[in-house]
């Protein structure tokens, strides 16, 4: 399969112009202008608050280079706290095109889209000359999540997808599972996995900090949804949530813009550091999507049991449905119907087959269901992070 | 490939099962040999308690502890939100009283 070169030397598997808003007084002339390329690669990002967070920054700086995205066109209005320039200068330094459009030294929201559109048709061209170059399994960054799950979601869908991360692993790619917040309960069995005595002390310190920050929220990341579907508490979700990990030994522990150094299988601290402050560290799946990207994944896998439909800007989604009934009431959101486990029409490992299967495919260039659907959710809110330790990756080979 | 069974035991260990489609009330259900009554409707992905299960004892589901049971449970009664808690976080949904509470 080919992807896309980048100048700075990352292989891509989509070919993606983004439109980032600095603050939401900008997102309609960004939204206006992604509006004028429907059909084509063009996706809304953006980050709403008017007030600076070092998270938000250095999140937007690995998603306008992520590997996927040919280039960044980013609207301003002009007095947002966002660091523009900064993020402007390290687009530019990976050598993908990138500029700011400013609303207010533009003239208002008609000349603002005009200008920003014709940039856009600039950055296509451009884009359209980017080199190919052949990808394989090894090239591979994946993510992993769950939402709107159900009590099918850790019988077929997430045990499935545990498997296709062991097929990538072994192949020499890099998996990410995160969720920490749908992980409790589960710190021990998760640090015996851990790569190294350090490496699990850093996991149990992690899951120890996810438990006291939900604490003081005085809510699990648990949805209604989540009970009709037979799930009664977090810990249970957890179990069905963990599964998605499959069996590999845990390489590292990561936070979001981090992307794994090596191949192996990798846990995502999405949790933030200090204080509880600024709410619920992700307020939706999309929150959680956008920081896998953020830390590299070409594609995510989400298993659903209730039936999300949501796709992502970026990185193309795949959708694996736990739950026969709801695969037969909405398949056309769905790539793959991981129910026929349950009802025996096929075996985990089967599913696992198929599920790897499908990656090289989509990264190959096949269409998700969501991607079909023109699905691109996108969302960022405030956070704050301290680095990671030392502890916290694999030695260099 | 048969038909699974209608409760599926995920560790031999487990006080519960997992139903792998809708169960109704007074169903038969035979499990490892062993024959049980569903007490009430349980919809596919919930839990029905396979043997006596004590007020305040930890219940497993693939031999992990998921939360202690609130009050004693019935063989072939359903093991949710009225019967199981965490021991971790409260579980909020729609039901009356269980709702998240408002603050003013």
């Amino acid at each position: 399969m080919e992807g896309f070169l980048r100048a700075d030397g990352r292989k891509g598997i989509r070919n993606i112009i983004v439109v980032a808003y600095l603050v939401e007084c900008a997102r309609h002339v960004a939204h206006e202008i992604v509006a004028q390329f429907r059909g084509q690669p063009v996706h809304l990002i953006g980050f709403p608050g008017c007030y600076p967070n070092p998270y938000a920054l250095r999140m937007m700086q690995k998603l306008c280079t992520h590997p996927n995205v040919a280039g960044a066109l980013l609207l301003s209005l002009g007095c947002e706290g966002f660091a523009r320039h900064r993020l402007l200068e390290v687009i530019r330094d990976s050598g993908r095109p990138a500029d700011v459009v400013g609303i207010q030294a533009e003239g208002g929201t008609r000349r603002a889209i005009a200008a920003g559109t014709a940039w856009v048709q600039a950055a296509l061209a451009e884009a359209a000359a980017v080199p190919r170059v052949a990808i394989g399994p090894a090239d591979l960054i994946v993510g992993t999540i769950c939402g709107g799950s159900d009590a099918t979601s850790g019988l077929t869908a997430n045990p499935a997808m545990g498997l296709a991360f062991d097929h990538l692993v072994a192949a020499g790619g890099r998996a990410i599972f995160e969720e920490t917040g749908e992980l409790i309960g589960l710190n021990h069995y998760m640090a015996e996995r851990a790569a190294t005595p350090a490496l699990a002390r850093e996991i149990v310190a992690c899951m120890d900090k996810t438990e006291r920050y939900y604490r003081t929220l005085g809510h699990a990341s648990f949805a209604a949804g989540n009970a009709d579907g037979g799930l009664t508490t977090i810990e249970e979700k957890s179990l069905g949530a963990y599964a998605k990990s499959g069996h590999s030994p845990i390489s590292g522990l990561i936070k979001p813009g981090d992307e794994p150094p090596a191949p192996g299988l990798y846990l995502l601290d999405v949790i933030p550091d200090g204080e509880v402050r600024f709410g619920f560290p992700n307020i939706n799946d999309n929150a959680e999507i956008a920081e896998l990207i953020a830390c590299g994944s070409h594609l995510i896998l989400f298993a659903t049991g209730r039936g999300s439909v949501v796709g992502s800007a970026i990185a193309p989604v795949i959708k694996i449905c736990a739950n026969p009934e709801t695969y037969r009431r909405m398949s056309e959101d769905m790539d793959v119907d991981a129910g026929r486990i349950l009802e025996g029409r096929a075996s985990l490992q089967e599913v696992g087959a198929e599920v790897f299967d499908l990656i090289g495919r989509v990264a190959g260039g096949a269409q998700t269901a969501s991607e079909q659907l023109g699905h691109q959710e996108f969302i960022l809110t405030y956070k704050s992070f301290t680095p990671i330790g030392p502890a916290c990756l694999p030695h260099a080979a | 490939m048969s038909a699974p069974p209608a409760l599926l035991r995920l560790a031999e260990t487990d006080p519960i099962g997992v139903a792998t489609r809708d169960l109704a009330a007074g169903e038969q259900v035979v499990l490892d040999g062993v024959s049980l009554t569903i007490a009430e409707p349980v919809k596919l992905g919930h839990k029905v308690a396979l043997r006596p299960i004590a007020a305040g004892e930890r219940v497993h589901k693939y031999r992990v502890p998921i939360g202690s049971a609130t009050t004693a449970i019935e063989p072939g009664a359903a093991v949710h939100t009225h019967n199981l808690k965490s021991d971790y976080i409260p579980t909020y949904t729609l039901q009356p009283g269980e709702e998240f509470a408002e603050e003013h």
